[in-house]
């Protein structure tokens, strides 16, 4: 229990030096170490192989592209960064206090429905025992069975998504 | 009678040291080596056989002036090395030596030679490798200099290419041990074939031994892999405006970071601790010999085959290694399936 106000704390509050930080570098970095308190509040849940996935694909894979695009960009600060207004125009800024206020209600009803029991996606599934939710046989087992439609899914996207970034990348020549 | 604690303990502070000395180790060996190689003496002038050399270039490394570029992001310039070391050391620590002993009668219940006893420890190596570039792009970025910057970016993308094919080599391991742990994999290994080949899952796995440990010297930056220091077109690459301790943190995490890729790479394919001759109390040193015989193999690459293109490397990565070990894993699989083990 201590060591998940702990890791609650450390994932929070690196959190919202991410956002309110001025320096890009230094809100790369507070990512991470979000992410890794994360991971360990998946040990916390006895998950260890969903945090050392946390750590492989977030934390390392996704996080070092992060940081190429902020090393190439070489925005020192986001004051000085090329094109930076004062402050946000009004449309962005609309659009993302409905998104949070969104997120803040999904948030709120999703808590409720799991303090009282229901709508917990993993307590009727096949892999609603914790203990087998460990274990990589058995989630490789209910990935491939149960999830295949959203787990195919999500890989068409990944691809969309790469061939999108190939020709971005081409189009130039 | 010594609580098993108390021996818990002095595991990690003997790992430690260990790595620490094997990292003095290793730079007198690749320097006698590369005099071998090269005809030449190689160090011989301080101590017998030019012995304490490391411990002479550990004093003078410390008392060098520690110097920091003016425009340097100053806290990520002192982060950045001692991330390196902590990742190097933190690695190992998954990583098992032996099998359980009870240190000649003086515990009373036996404890694994391992400082921590993870049953996803492959995936832990793993992480903290994907971790470790960080150390180098950090450093490389902080500095504020374009050697050094070059130096982290090259780095940063070998990394990331080279990581697909040593996971996908490390998985097909997985796949015939059918467990996570190296403890299981090792013990997984042991015995022997018709008496006499052993059970090493490098016989039956000789691609995925060969794709690993090409993808372990392009993940431990050494030659002929070594862009993020090409030292002729990059100065040092990325710890150009490193001195003092904070260089030697990079020196001792690379030299580590040697020792862990051979130790994993002697558990995963060669059978860790098991093998022939000597009774299982003793099988750290079969370890030893194993693990030495791969940092050789590491020197002996590191003198005698030139540094690939950047090109080259990303077409051999891409093109050729990453098919190659996709390829090994299906049909590993399907051996598995088909033959039900």
């Amino acid at each position: 229990m201590l060591l998940f106000y702990l890791f609650g704390a450390i994932a929070v509050g690196a959190s919202l030096l991410v956002v309110l930080g001025r320096n890009p570098m230094h809100s790369v970095l507070l990512l991470i170490v979000s992410f890794a308190a994360l991971a360990g509040l998946y040990i916390g849940l006895e998950a260890p192989f969903a945090a050392v996935v946390q750590i492989i694909i977030y934390a390392g894979a996704i996080m070092v592209l992060f940081l190429f695009v902020v090393m190439l960009l070489n925005a020192h600060r986001e004051d000085d960064a090329p094109g930076a207004r004062p402050g946000l125009a009004h449309g962005p800024l609309r659009a993302g206090a409905v998104l949070a206020l969104l997120l803040v209600a999904e948030l709120g009803w999703a808590l409720t429905r799991a303090g009282r029991g229901e709508g917990d996606l993993l307590a009727s599934g096949p892999g609603a025992d914790p203990a087998a939710l460990q274990s990589v046989r058995s989630l490789g087992n209910v990935l491939f069975t149960e999830y295949s439609l959203a787990f195919e899914v999500t890989s068409i996207l990944i691809i969309v998504a790469m061939v999108g970034a190939v020709v971005l990348a081409r189009r130039e020549s | 009678m010594i609580p098993v604690y108390v021996a818990q303990l002095g595991m990690v502070l003997a790992v430690f040291v260990m790595l620490l000395l094997s990292a003095a180790v290793m730079v007198y060996s690749e320097r006698k080596v590369a005099a071998f190689i090269q005809q030449r003496y190689g160090p011989y002038l301080v101590g017998p056989r030019g012995l304490l050399q490391p411990i002479a270039d550990v004093i003078k490394l410390m008392f060098k002036e520690p110097l920091r570029p003016v425009a340097a992001d100053k806290a990520i310039f002192i982060l950045a090395p001692i991330l390196s070391a902590t990742a190097a050391f933190a690695a190992f620590a998954v990583v098992p030596f032996g099998g359980e002993s009870t240190f000649f009668g003086l515990l009373d219940e036996p404890i694994k030679l391992q400082v921590a006893d993870v049953n996803v420890a492959v995936l832990v190596v793993f992480a903290i490798t994907s971790i470790s570039v960080y150390g180098i792009v950090l450093a490389g970025w902080s500095s504020n200099s374009k050697y050094s910057l070059l130096g982290a970016l090259r780095s940063a993308s070998q990394m990331i290419s080279y990581e697909l094919s040593y996971g996908m080599a490390l998985a097909s391991v997985l796949v015939l041990a059918g467990s996570l742990s190296l403890t299981d994999i090792v013990n997984a290994q042991q015995g022997a074939w018709l008496g006499f080949i052993p059970r090493w899952f490098v016989f039956v796995q000789p691609l995925g031994f060969v794709i690993f440990m090409i993808a372990g010297v392009a993940e431990t930056n050494r030659a002929p892999f070594d862009f993020p220091e090409a030292e002729q077109e990059l100065v040092a690459g990325y710890h150009t405006e490193y001195s003092s301790t904070a260089f030697m943190m990079f020196f001792l995490a690379e030299y580590i970071n040697m020792v862990t890729a051979a130790a994993v790479a002697a558990n995963l394919f060669l059978g860790g601790w098991h093998g022939p001759f000597l009774p299982e109390y003793l099988g750290w040193i079969w370890f030893l010999v194993k693990i030495a015989a791969i940092l050789f193999f590491y020197i002996w690459m590191r003198w005698t085959l030139p540094r690939l293109r950047y090109d080259q490397l990303m077409q051999f990565g891409w093109k050729v290694l990453l098919p190659l070990a996709a390829l090994n894993l299906i049909v590993t699989a399907a051996g598995v399936i088909y033959l039900g083990n």
